[in-house]
């Protein structure tokens, strides 16, 4: 097999090397405010052209969407994909600069360490109730052997559906659930999902149609989630899977318990069948978009702030415990009535555990210096150090 | 490109059926003539410059189309395509253009004073005429498969050509990327600005890619002739004015169009062409003449009246609102423009416009009058 995919590698790479020169097809990213426009320069692009991976992904692959969406004055999005695991060594020189300036200064030679053992996590069965409406954990996977969904042929991405289903099907005890296959889905299946807020839609963000990920839309997606509706596995949207595991009120912990246990279930199930996860302990889990490197983790909570959101620190006492706040309709939209969004900053360089407790022990201390605001008492005692 | 066919032999590994998209839903021209024995047969083929099957058909496979509207759903990435992948595309050009055989051969003719009549369409019904069709520089890959480098050498020739032209053609060229806040609102108030395509038709076979670059609008002085350079196609050459003179429209449109690829062929780039196919372009729907020759009219009475679309059938035209393809019309106000793109020539297509107008207009005075009609019912074309 190998050595087939060095002679289709071969004949790949004589395909993409286009008969015009670098300085011809160097895209015009003066104007453009993402990772990838801030380090693509044209000694780069010369020697990346002449690259492709095993699977043919080219330079112009990774990139595509970042000369597509020349990006936003305020937002710094990342402007590149990978469209394999082999993506990040071929096209490292970069996609290494674009990490480090994303994942605030991981080096090359960094090892990201993983830790799934949610009994590592101290408390986080405690956040008020009254304040904290709900929690949230969740990551991606992608499966080693197939290309990611920039990539991927039909056949590739129903392999992975039809892979993902057998495991999901094993699933037993509160982790029991089912499958809606997206093209399938009759009305009132596509109902119940939308009530719950499960249904995912075909991607509208450019970013994501730029960089190919809605090829042949529906077909090879789904949604599967168990009875209880407190753990979701979306197939084949944005990355091969995104787990989810969420309920109402401030138990992160029992989220938290609950997504290592159903993560590490089906991660077993996969090897059972002859596939791992892509991880290494460079970059931890390989997802297709290098923001979502290391855990892919974003732990978060949706939580009443109505005086701490208004108070002059907000953003000061936000960046010092490593957080970010978005609206409750996700990135970028607003907050309504007070209630924020608020979850873990990093991706990389601390493991799932170490994140976790960060949201944990932040968001604690957030409700406490909302309800002395509340009571008109000052907050200047409760700052945080720098985390 | 566009996306992830660069892979094809890859996928080789997977069977047929594992591949075969699930068409089950679609309403597409490919969807209707594409089995899993021809996408057997056609997928590890590919293009000299690597244009794939998968390529081809990626915009119907994402584009399930319309119940009442027959997309085309497949796409040429170069000129080879259609010889390549002709196994699915000789039945789609047949069904798209009225059972046009593999065997078939088109006429060109650009010779403007071959048209009988075309200057006096009434004014008080006919308001605007205008003359449009596509052209692909030879040597060059198509819009859904073309590099930067292939797009920016496609808009640097016909920015040569065109800037070479004189007297009734002289003009400027308009970059998109460095358009000046004035000169797009220019542009857009004499409507000639394009937009990025939205179009998911359009945008899932990837022609929207590296938006702007390379992309630009060309018009003379007098803004009756106007080209967009990389949008659709490599080339959308445009005459219009307002009034009814066909006649001059398409004089004008006939000897720009001349001269142009005059100054490719000098170039060493003429268009692309074959005896069978015509102009070849990106969409198999504009082979032939590639050409859409029509009116603005005010038919208020004629169309509403219970033969209207019998009429456009034997008069072999189509109507449109006067916001182009899918709008609807506004005031009584009719874009009708020729039905026929390959088969059929240059000139007989306008000849249709410009005689089926004439009579459709005089259709419309006899309506006003309270008269029948009955005894002007065409014969079908």
């Amino acid at each position: 097999m190998s050595e087939n995919i060095e002679k289709i590698s071969e004949n790949m790479a004589k395909l993409s090397l286009k008969w015009l020169s670098a300085d011809d097809e160097f895209p015009d990213v003066r104007n453009h405010n993402n990772h990838m426009a801030k380090v693509l320069n044209l000694e780069m692009y010369k020697l990346l052209r002449e690259r492709v991976t095993p699977n043919g992904f080219t330079i112009d692959g990774v990139i595509q969407t970042g000369v597509d969406n020349p990006g936003h004055p305020f937002i710094m999005t990342v402007g590149c994909v990978a469209g394999d695991e082999e993506t990040y060594e071929v096209f490292k020189e970069l996609l290494d600069p674009v990490i480090e300036a994303r994942h605030g200064g991981y080096k090359p030679t960094d090892k990201h360490k993983t830790d799934l053992n949610s009994g590592n996590l101290k408390g986080g069965d405690d956040l008020d109730p009254d304040y904290v409406l709900s929690s949230r954990v969740r990551t991606g996977r992608s499966i080693r052997g197939f290309c990611l969904p920039p990539h991927c042929s039909r056949g590739e991405r129903r392999a992975v559906e039809k892979l993902s289903v057998e495991a999901l099907a094993s699933l037993s005890g509160d982790l029991k659930g089912k499958y809606y296959a997206l093209k399938n889905m009759t009305d009132a299946e596509q109902q119940q999902l939308i009530d719950d807020h499960f249904l995912f839609d075909k991607p509208v963000s450019p970013l994501l149609l730029a960089s190919g990920m809605a090829r042949d839309w529906p077909d090879g997606r789904g949604i599967w989630h168990n009875d209880n509706k407190t753990f979701l596995v979306w197939v084949n949207e944005e990355d091969h899977l995104r787990v989810i595991s969420m309920q109402k009120g401030g138990n992160m912990k029992e989220v938290f318990d609950r997504f290592c246990t159903g993560l590490t279930k089906i991660e077993t199930l996969f090897k059972e069948r002859g596939h791992a996860f892509m991880w290494n302990e460079h970059l931890g889990y390989v997802l297709t978009c290098p923001s979502n490197l290391g855990t892919g983790l974003r732990a978060g909570v949706h939580v009443k702030l109505p005086n701490m959101s208004k108070n002059a620190k907000f953003e000061e006492v936000l960046t010092k415990l490593r957080l970010q706040k978005r609206g409750t309709g996700g990135v970028d939209t607003a907050a309504v009535g007070g209630v924020f969004d608020i979850s873990n900053a990093d991706r990389i360089g601390f493991s799932e555990v170490e994140l976790v407790q960060m949201v944990v022990d932040g968001v604690k201390l957030l409700v406490e210096m909302e309800k002395r605001l509340e009571k008109g008492q000052s907050i200047d005692d409760l700052m945080p150090a720098q985390k | 490109m566009p996306f992830g066919n660069t892979h094809n032999n890859f996928k080789l590994n997977y069977k047929v059926e594992e591949e075969f998209p699930d068409l089950s839903k679609h309403n597409n021209h490919m969807a209707k003539i594409l089995t899993k024995e021809i996408y057997g047969k056609l997928r590890d083929k590919q293009t000299p410059s690597g244009y794939t099957l998968d390529d081809v058909i990626q915009t119907g496979v994402d584009n399930p189309g319309h119940p009442f509207i027959m997309t085309v759903g497949c796409v040429a990435g170069d000129e080879e395509s259609y010889e390549v992948f002709k196994d699915l595309l000789d039945p789609v050009i047949s069904d798209r253009h009225g059972g046009y055989k593999p065997t078939d051969k088109h006429k060109t003719d650009l010779n403007f004073e071959n048209l009988k009549g075309g200057d006096d369409l009434d004014p008080n019904y006919v308001l605007s005429s205008r003359v449009r069709t596509g052209r692909s520089i030879k040597g060059y890959t198509l819009p859904p498969h073309n590099s930067r480098g292939e797009r920016r050498a496609i808009e640097k020739l016909a920015v040569e050509a065109l800037t070479s032209l004189d007297g009734e053609f002289k003009g400027k060229y308009y970059p998109l990327k460095s358009m000046t806040d004035a000169e797009q609102e220019q542009l857009i108030s004499d409507h000639f600005l394009f937009d990025k395509p939205v179009s998911p038709l359009l945008t899932c076979a990837g022609m929207a890619r590296d938006w702007p670059d390379g992309r630009g609008i060309w018009h003379n002085d007098n803004k009756t002739f106007l080209v967009w350079v990389n949008e659709e196609d490599h080339l959308r050459v445009i005459s219009m004015q307002k009034g009814g003179n066909m006649r001059e429209v398409f004089r004008r449109f006939c000897v720009g169009l001349q001269k142009i690829e005059e100054i490719f062929k000098k170039h060493n780039h003429g268009f692309m062409w074959n005896e069978h196919l015509g102009y070849i372009l990106t969409c198999p729907s504009n082979l032939g003449t590639g050409l859409r020759g029509g009116v603005h009219v005010k038919l208020p009475k004629l169309s509403t009246h219970p033969k209207f679309e019998e009429i456009l059938t034997r008069l072999r035209l189509q109507k449109r609102g006067t916001g182009g393809v899918d709008t609807a019309s506004v005031g009584g106000v009719f874009d009708i423009s020729n039905a026929d793109r390959l088969g059929s020539s240059e000139v007989d297509q306008v000849q249709l416009v410009v005689d089926g107008v004439k009579l459709m207009v005089e259709m419309e005075k006899k309506l006003e009058k309270g008269e029948a009609i009955d005894g002007m019912i065409p014969a079908q074309k």
